[in-house]
């Protein structure tokens, strides 16, 4: 048969001057677009970064490390007040992001310590094997949610106001439906949760039931990069350009032992997700460079024809 | 060879005395068992049931494994494969928390991997398994007591059985040979089996067994034989028989192999001696060596740098997570380092660290492909089934396929250098015509020989040449060589057509004799007919061969030792001498006459028989005819015939050498035929003598017979001369042009003297006239004085030396040497000290020719090429001769086709005719190593473009160990995702069709010169590799850094980031080898992009899964990737990005370093081929190599002769 023989049919593209040149000129004819589409895109969002983590903290103990720590670590009350100025219209929905830095969420012991099973339904409470070191209490009873990452969750709060108005924050649906839906059980309670004599982060109230506790959601899912922004709630109204919004912010969160930084940002999305001019640039680039190779490509055939 | 003879006389000597001993002291028999002895108690192998006596059963089995033991033993086997060892590691460490992926993500693809290979040598053995199933199930009658035959399977058969074994029935095992159908004991064996040869050979048993010959006989038969261990040595065997307490000796002439086969006798009686393993057959079955190919070894260094690789960058995780988890992780609280464990533990970094070594090697096993040795076997074997397959290598005349029978060396078929061919069997058919003959000084047959042919041939192109010189001077040289070309193809179908002219004209196979003067009896009427007559004789009488009637013509059909004898026979029969009938003592003859109507039957009483031996070169047998008369009848080589004659004898020795030097430069094997008159009483005086040598034994029986044959075989009268045609294969001629064009080189390695190896070197082209011809040959050794060797060696340097010197003088760049050198020569100059001159001669000449070379020496030439030079070397051999020489070479090559299944047996390719040589390297070869080279290059690059992207994210996450993908992808990654397209590629990729392959072979210089797999090429894949990481790696990082990246407002997560990479790479990887293949049918595509749509498909699949198993990519392609934008065009652009550079580097290279397949592509490609016909017959001429053999060559230097005496002629014509 002609398969046997090797003979079937087939189409043999080969690279002529005149393929390649309009290959590359395609490729620049299309990423060109697309990058400065994307240019505009990324231009369109407004978005707004405060660095807190060293303004929130009393200028006495601002000068060394341990001092940061013993202070954040105190029980004192820690209220910070941030004014923000908006430097451009922007339209509603407005999303509320915390962004800390040289947290490593990727770390491999960090990762593993999470049970799936225990946080989707009741039952497997006891599931608690991958959560070393942070799965019992010290007299052995299962902690729900168990592992590094439940304990370690991030426990800043903020609130805005514009002028007398409050702004409120919409804290639903700021999570993966999917994950509310199906990973994090609905009869699923916190039990022992931050009951041991050192305190990661955030406590949860144990009346709520996990899939509806949607910080700690976000807060699962871990970062790729050590720099990471987490959704923290949604503002609803228009901001004005040249409002001055003023942020409530509680001070919990201990990066100061690991020399992390704490940002609050607010910025708006459209198709593109956030602010993100890389993407349009890269195309642009690749597009450039596919039309000089193009170019190239042309004198060099019309010159030294083979 | 020497030696083992050396050390099998010493035993047999031993062995001698020994029984000598014995027979004085009969008695203490049983306790004296002699070292190395084996002892058999005939007819009672009830005896042999317990040890010591207990040898190994009839049970042969010939697989490596078995049920029990094939579980250990081939996991055994797939583990030495080292990188196979690193994986089975790996796997079990991921057991322990050690390990960063899930146990199931490890263990899955080497259980994948290793079940595949395993499964492969199950299927092999079993197939091995069912053979020796047959073979131990077949039946053989044996002696069950009192007399009785009846049959049992062969596994049951044991030492001390009797076995009666009937005609065309294979021997179950090594037998004594007792009695057989023919009274005096004899009978024929065709050992083919074993040695390959065709011939019948005669085995004799001893005089006191002789009337064991009926069932009956055997029910008190009982006897003790005491005789050597087993042992390999076929044509060997020392022992005793001790019957009728009396000891006989016994010798290899009673032995009957296993696996050699009864015939011409209706049936004998044997003991068994040895059997299953302990046979000669089986111990001789060695494992031919394994080879491995060039690319494969390249491979293994491949390997071994990412071997290298993967520690250092395994030991820069590991430093830097030591350092980190030393000086950062005791202040990251959200990792508790006041409870910290084994693995990790900042009070303890080192040890930390050193567990995470073990992580982090893990981590990026990646970077060796674990599935690369897995798919170069699956793509091999299908490589090789398609080499079975080709029907442009189907020999319909025997129904022979090619069969690659090991699939390991398919590319290796693509770098061949060097060329070792036999010469008979291969290049010639081993089938001799009967062409010519010179009896009492006068030629007769007036049909030319093949060369002959050929030569008129040549003569007609230069004529055809000549016109040539009509055209004017200063016209394009192109054009001329154009029309050369097509006229040399005219030439070449010529070739075509008289070749299958050829067929028609022999109605009897063996006899193309042709002359009236002979034939239907009208000899009577020549001058001198009664040398004529004893011509006849001679051709009819003096053989070894045995007569069958053949059914149908009610003529017979002769099985004879060689094919040159068989033609003899047949010529015989043409002439009206029909051998008809052998007895042990008599050969009868029918011979017809003309005048009288019916045939006279005579009947020749064989009194002695002097065998032929290669070194005697002759034989005799002396007759009594029916008159009584004694007569010797001779036949031999010429040179050994002339120098025996008799003074009366030589009266048409002048003439007859004349015709014989004709009849050599025809290209016809020669031999001259003699005979002697006896008187009776001169016979029996030295019967006398040649009846004591032969009934002496010891050491020096062979050299007693051989003076008392020569003193018999002296004062010939000359007869005359036959002259016998070796015909040439169809299309040798043409297929050693087309491998000369490919820059293949080509030596001749015979057994044949020296000018009948240059004469059919003239026939296939291999060598021409004009071409200066380096001959290298001792001096005659008799002349010589005793401490010759050395002054021989000198001579022989001294030659070689001039020759080398000559060659390098040599101004014009188209003179052609030819080297040919005989055994005797070469056997000094392979010894060590000589070697390299000689390869260094050898190598500058254009082609060699070896004469007269032993099996060994042939190995030895081979071994020298392929060391000397450290190229690549083919071996093409059919008789059991070229066994060593085709273990020896880089690939062997067997003919299936008259000879024996020896070579084919040990070969690694087996053709059925020398033709497909051709098609076998310069298409199958060329695309194997392309194919091969371009897929384990592609396989480096795509898992260092992987590979490398886990090490990057390390960077980012602390050296962790953490790898940004789910286990499941990079599980599917080597298995699934990307292994169909490459094995699409290394099967089904062709940069040219089969067609232009055959029309350009200087295509397939590509691969001996390896540029397919050189380092550039091989680091350029690396490189790619590594850049393509750094841009998927990279780019993803960069654009999910940290914003959302949905109209949500969401924020990338690792699994979305690490999705969105895969998916980066899966498309890059995949692109990438699209771009790789030039040949697209519908299989590549669907494999190419099957993969990307199968990875969708599993992403999707994986997302409606449980989220206890896919985690945080529980409907990730579903809810989080597919709606966002920003994934899809991270996925266009990384791709763009990754393929980018290769895709400018290869129009780059097509546009401005064009090779010669691209050249060809293009053509073909614009269909150029087709309409402009003059463009591509020039680019045909300019794409031949430039040879200094084969055909085309020929026709090339004539066309320069001629040009520079018409240059000449038109200075001249200035000047004047």
């Amino acid at each position: 048969s002609r398969f046997t023989q090797q003979e079937l049919p087939a189409c043999k593209p080969i690279l002529t001057p005149k393929w390649v040149i309009s290959v590359f000129l395609l490729v620049s004819i299309v990423f060109v677009p697309i990058g400065v589409a994307s240019l505009y895109a990324s231009r369109d969002v407004v978005e707004i970064i405060d660095r807190y983590d060293t303004d929130c903290i009393p200028v006495a103990n601002r000068t060394d490390k341990d001092l940061k720590i013993q202070y954040i670590q105190s029980s004192v009350e820690k209220t910070c007040n941030r004014s923000l100025r908006v430097p451009k219209h922007m339209k509603p929905p407005v999303y509320v992001y915390y962004q800390l830095d040289n947290f490593y969420q990727n770390h491999r012991r960090y990762v593993k310590s999470r049970s799936d099973t225990q946080l989707r339904s009741n039952s497997s409470a006891n599931d608690t094997d991958n959560c070393k070191p942070e799965d019992t209490t010290s007299n052995g009873l299962s902690i729900v949610p168990c592992g590094l990452i439940a304990w370690s969750l991030f426990n800043d709060t903020y609130s805005f106001s514009r002028g007398n108005e409050q702004l409120d924050i919409n804290k639903t649906d700021i999570s993966w439906k999917s994950d509310r839906d199906h990973k994090f059980g609905k009869d699923v309670y916190p039990t022992n949760f931050q009951n041991g004599n050192l305190t990661g982060g955030k406590k949860l109230n144990s009346s709520i039931p996990l899939s509806e506790q949607e910080d700690l959601i976000v807060w699962m899912r871990t970062a790729a990069l050590p720099t990471f922004r987490k959704l923290y709630g949604r503002i609803e109204v228009d901001l004005q350009e040249n409002d001055v919004i003023q942020v409530t912010l509680e001070n919990n969160y201990n990066t100061y032992s690991f020399n992390g930084k704490k940002k609050l940002v607010l910025s708006t999305a459209n198709w593109l997700g956030g602010k993100n001019d890389f993407l349009g640039i890269a195309y642009v680039t690749v597009g450039g460079l596919c039309f000089f190779l193009a170019l190239t490509f042309t004198v060099v055939y019309l010159v030294k024809p083979r | 060879m020497t030696r083992g003879r050396i050390r099998a006389k010493l035993r047999q000597s031993h062995l001698y005395t020994f029984s000598c001993f014995r027979q004085t002291t009969t008695e203490t028999e049983g306790r004296n068992s002699v070292q190395g002895s084996r002892l058999i108690h005939c007819n009672q192998p009830h005896l042999h049931q317990k040890k010591p006596l207990k040898y190994c059963s009839n049970f042969i089995s010939t697989t490596k494994y078995n049920v029990v033991t094939f579980l250990p033993k081939a996991i055994f086997e797939q583990f030495r494969r080292v990188a196979n060892l690193y994986f089975l590691l790996a796997a079990a460490l991921s057991l322990t928390a050690i390990s960063p992926f899930s146990p199931v993500s490890m263990i899955a693809p080497l259980a994948f991997v290793v079940g595949l290979s395993m499964a492969k040598e199950a299927l092999e053995d079993s197939r091995r398994f069912v053979q020796d199933m047959k073979v131990n199930l077949r039946k053989a009658s044996v002696h069950k007591g009192n007399g009785v035959f009846g049959f049992r399977p062969w596994r049951k058969i044991q030492v001390g059985d009797v076995v009666k074994v009937e005609k065309d029935q294979f021997f179950p095992a090594d037998l004594l040979l007792l009695s057989s159908s023919y009274e005096d004991g004899i009978c024929y064996v065709e050992t083919m089996n074993l040695d390959g040869e065709t011939n019948l050979k005669v085995k004799r048993c001893l005089e006191v067994t002789l009337p064991l010959d009926d069932e009956e006989s055997f029910k008190d038969f009982t006897g003790i034989i005491r005789c050597e261990d087993p042992n390999p040595n076929l044509y060997t065997f020392v022992g005793n028989l001790e019957y009728d307490r009396q000891v006989f000796s016994l010798d290899p002439s009673q032995i009957l192999l296993r696996d050699s086969k009864l015939r011409n006798t209706a049936y004998v009686y044997g003991v068994v001696v040895f059997t299953g393993h302990d046979s000669k057959v089986m111990q001789n079955a060695t494992e031919s060596p394994s080879k491995r190919s060039t690319i494969e070894k390249k491979m293994d260094y491949v390997i071994y740098i990412l071997f290298t690789l993967l520690v250092m960058i395994s030991l820069i995780s590991s430093i830097g997570f030591a350092v980190k988890t030393k000086y950062q992780v005791p202040d990251w609280f959200y990792l508790q380092p006041q409870n910290p464990d084994s693995l990790f533990n900042p009070k303890k970094p080192a040890l930390s660290g050193f567990y995470h070594l073990i992580t982090a090697l893990i981590l990026y096993g990646y970077l060796i492909p674990i599935s690369l040795y897995v798919s170069i076997e699956v793509v091999k074997v299908l490589q090789a089934t398609f080499i079975n397959q080709d029907i442009h290598m189907y020999d319909e005349e025997t129904g022979n396929p090619a069969q690659a029978r090991t699939s390991n060396l398919n590319e290796e078929l693509g770098q061949v250098d060097t060329i070792l061919s036999d010469k008979t069997g291969t290049l010639t058919c081993n089938q001799m015509d009967f062409l010519k003959c010179s009896i009492a000084g006068t030629a007769y047959g007036v049909r030319s020989s093949e060369v002959e042919l050929a030569a008129v041939k040549q003569m007609a192109i230069e004529e055809d040449e000549v016109d040539l010189s009509n055209f004017p001077l200063h016209r394009d040289s192109r054009h001329g060589s154009g029309k050369n070309v097509a006229r040399a193809s005219e030439i070449e179908l010529e070739t075509v057509i008289t070749a299958n002219g050829n067929h028609k004209k022999s109605p009897v196979k063996g006899f193309s004799f042709e002359d009236n003067r002979l034939m239907n009896g009208n000899w009577l009427k020549e001058p001198n007919s009664d040398v004529h007559l004893l011509f006849f004789r001679i051709l009819a009488i003096c053989q070894t061969a045995i007569p069958e009637p053949d059914g149908d013509t009610g003529s017979f059909t002769y099985e004879a030792e060689s094919p040159d004898e068989g033609a003899f026979l047949v010529a015989a029969r043409e002439f009206g001498f029909e051998f008809f009938k052998r007895t042990q003592s008599s050969v009868f003859i029918r011979e017809r006459y003309p005048d009288s109507g019916h045939p006279v039957e005579r009947e020749f009483k064989i009194l002695n028989l002097l065998e032929f031996t290669s070194k005697r070169k002759r034989m005799s047998v002396i007759v009594r005819d029916e008159h009584g008369q004694i007569l010797l009848l001779c036949k031999g080589a010429d040179s050994i015939i002339f120098e025996r004659l008799s003074k009366t004898g030589r009266m048409y020795e002048e003439a007859t050498t004349r015709h014989l030097n004709e009849y050599g430069e025809a290209g016809l094997r020669t031999l001259a035929l003699a005979y002697r008159k006896l008187e009776e009483s001169e016979y029996a005086t030295w019967n006398n003598e040649f009846q004591k040598a032969k009934a002496c034994i010891g050491a020096d029986r062979e050299g007693m017979l051989e003076r008392a044959a020569d003193m018999m075989e002296r004062e010939f009268i000359l007869v005359g001369a036959t002259a016998v045609e070796d015909k040439l294969q169809k299309g040798v001629p043409q297929c050693i042009d087309k491998l000369a064009q490919a820059g293949l080189k080509i030596w001749v390695l015979t057994g044949d003297k020296m000018e009948t190896a240059i004469n059919i070197g003239f026939a296939c082209s291999l060598l021409r006239q004009g071409m200066k011809q380096i001959c290298i040959t001792t001096m005659n050794p008799d002349t010589l004085p005793k401490d010759g060797k050395e002054a021989v060696k000198e001579h022989i340097l001294n030659q070689i030396t001039n020759a080398s010197q000559m060659i390098k003088l040599e101004k014009d760049p188209h003179a052609a040497f030819a080297l040919i050198i005989d055994g005797k020569t070469l056997a000094h100059a392979l010894e060590d000290d000589m070697k390299h001159q000689f390869l260094g001669l050898a190598v500058d000449c254009a082609s060699v020719i070896c004469c007269r070379v032993s099996p060994k020496q042939k190995a030895m030439v081979t071994r020298l090429v392929k060391e000397g030079t450290g190229k690549t070397t083919l071996a093409i051999g059919d008789g059991a001769n070229d066994v060593g020489m085709i273990q020896e070479a880089d690939i062997g090559v067997g003919i299936s086709g008259v000879e024996g299944m020896q070579a084919v047996m040990a070969s690694d390719f087996s053709i059925a005719q020398f033709r497909f040589l051709e098609r076998l390297l310069v298409v199958h070869g060329h695309w194997c190593y392309k194919r091969i080279a371009q897929m384990v290059c592609y396989f480096f690059y795509k898992n260092i473009a992987f590979g490398l992207t886990l090490f990057y994210f390390e960077a980012f996450a602390a050296f962790s160990g953490q790898s940004v993908y789910d286990d499941w992808y990079m599980l599917l990654f080597n298995v699934i995702l990307t292994s169909l397209p490459v094995i699409s590629l290394g099967v089904f990729e062709q940069d040219v069709s089969s067609e232009v392959c055959l029309q350009f072979p200087a295509l397939y210089q590509q691969g001996p010169k390896n540029l397919f797999f050189d380092w550039y090429r091989i680091l350029g894949w690396i490189a790619n590799g590594f850049y393509s990481s750094l841009v998927i790696f990279f780019l993803n990082i960069i654009i999910f850094y940290d914003q959302a990246f949905r109209a949500g407002g969401q924020t990338a997560d690792m699994e979305t980031v690490g999705t969105t990479m895969f998916t980066c790479i899966i498309w890059a990887v995949n692109c990438q080898i699209a771009l790789t293949m030039s040949h697209f049918t519908w299989i590549q595509h669907l494999f190419v992009w099957g993969s990307i749509v199968t990875w969708y498909l599993f992403l999707f699949l994986y997302g409606l899964m449980s989220p206890l198993i896919s985690g945080n990519a529980y409907s990730i392609l579903v809810e989080v990737l597919g709606p966002a934008p920003i994934y899809w065009a991270a996925t266009l652009i990384v791709t763009v990005a990754c393929n980018l550079p290769y895709l400018a580097h290869i129009s780059f290279q097509r546009c401005f370093n064009p090779m010669d397949h691209h050249v060809i592509q293009e053509i073909k490609y614009y269909k150029k081929d087709v309409e402009d016909q003059h463009m591509w017959t020039r680019e045909r001429s300019k794409a031949r190599h430039k040879t200094k053999i084969g055909f085309t060559a020929r026709v090339e230097a004539k066309i320069r002769q001629l040009r520079g005496r018409l240059q000449k002629k038109h200075s001249n014509l200035i000047a004047s």
